[in-house]
């Protein structure tokens, strides 16, 4: 009998086992073209001055669904062609800017081989090592066969 | 004593217009490479990616409507005595997949609204659900927006 390769991988995951990092540094342009896709008008995205002087913040704030989208790409980026997200949690906690390196990882905490699902603890880290945005993430494998 | 008066959790239920939109290849491609993705099924707008419910939804809204921060006003919410906006969460739940050509529905729910005392005074969480749905009314997506007033 010949057994797949999802069901060959789905079966060699562990509990602790964690993801390959990925770093994104996300400049004004990125930011500008993310925003413009959304039709997000939110002035600390694009006014350095007002962000700064009317805001207080140091520079241009990322976009928090943005680091959203980074959680996901982190996992599927992982995952391949094996299986499809099912579901996500995450909350944006602290701020984070133009120029910020960020790094987007996870470690499996959980495995039901019933639903061929994967529980994966989801992060981003600011280069100070500070959880700015943390989440869960559902995975679940494709059928064997 | 309460922050969160009977008139305020009387809109609790309160739901949006549904809208409706088109999924074309230009507008997956176009956030795809916003944010940086590396998968080519995405990038060539073969298959939306997740969260592609983000900016297909986003509130398409005229430039004298715009307040001075450059936010829109979300008429789905009442006034809350506290307005000062903190971290929020939220949760999605992915049921099919999207791609070009699909035509798809959102609706907005007001779903809670309830109070929690914190270490600097009253807080105020909320809850919004949106429902996507396709044309066979199948469900897609449903996301759920977290946030806390202070």
């Amino acid at each position: 009998m010949k057994i797949s390769s999802e069901l060959s991988r789905f079966g060699e995951l562990r509990v602790g086992h964690e993801l390959p990092q990925r770093v994104f540094e996300c400049g004004n342009v990125q930011l500008m073209l993310y925003n413009a896709s959304l039709w997000n008008v939110h002035r600390i995205h694009f006014d350095e001055p007002y962000a700064r002087e009317v805001e207080g913040y140091p520079g241009l704030v990322l976009a928090g669904p943005m680091l959203g989208d980074w959680l996901h790409q982190c996992v599927e980026e992982w995952l391949g062609e094996d299986g499809q997200i099912f579901s996500i949690d995450y909350s944006n906690r602290v701020a984070t800017f133009v120029g910020a390196t960020l790094i987007a990882g996870g470690e499996i905490t959980a495995l039901r081989p019933d639903s061929r699902e994967a529980e994966i603890d989801v992060y981003i880290k600011n280069q100070y090592g500070d959880v700015v945005t943390p989440g869960q993430i559902v995975v679940r494998f494709a059928d064997a066969g | 004593m309460s922050v969160l008066s009977e008139d305020l959790l009387a809109n609790i239920g309160l739901r949006s217009e549904p809208r409706r939109e088109l999924v074309t290849r230009r507008d997956i491609r176009k956030y795809a490479v916003a944010t940086g993705n590396r998968q080519r099924k995405y990038l060539d707008g073969d298959l939306a990616p997740p969260m592609f419910h983000v900016p297909l939804f986003w509130d398409v809204v005229e430039l004298d409507q715009l307040t001075p921060d450059g936010v829109s006003i979300d008429t789905l919410l009442p006034k809350f005595p506290l307005e000062k906006a903190m971290a929020g969460g939220l949760n999605i739940d992915y049921h099919l997949p999207v791609r070009p050509g699909d035509w798809l529905t959102a609706t907005r729910t007001l779903t809670d609204i309830y109070e929690k005392v914190g270490r600097s005074g009253p807080l105020i969480f909320y809850e919004v659900v949106m429902d996507v749905v396709n044309e066979d009314d199948e469900l897609v997506i449903r996301e759920k927006t977290t946030r806390i007033l202070r």
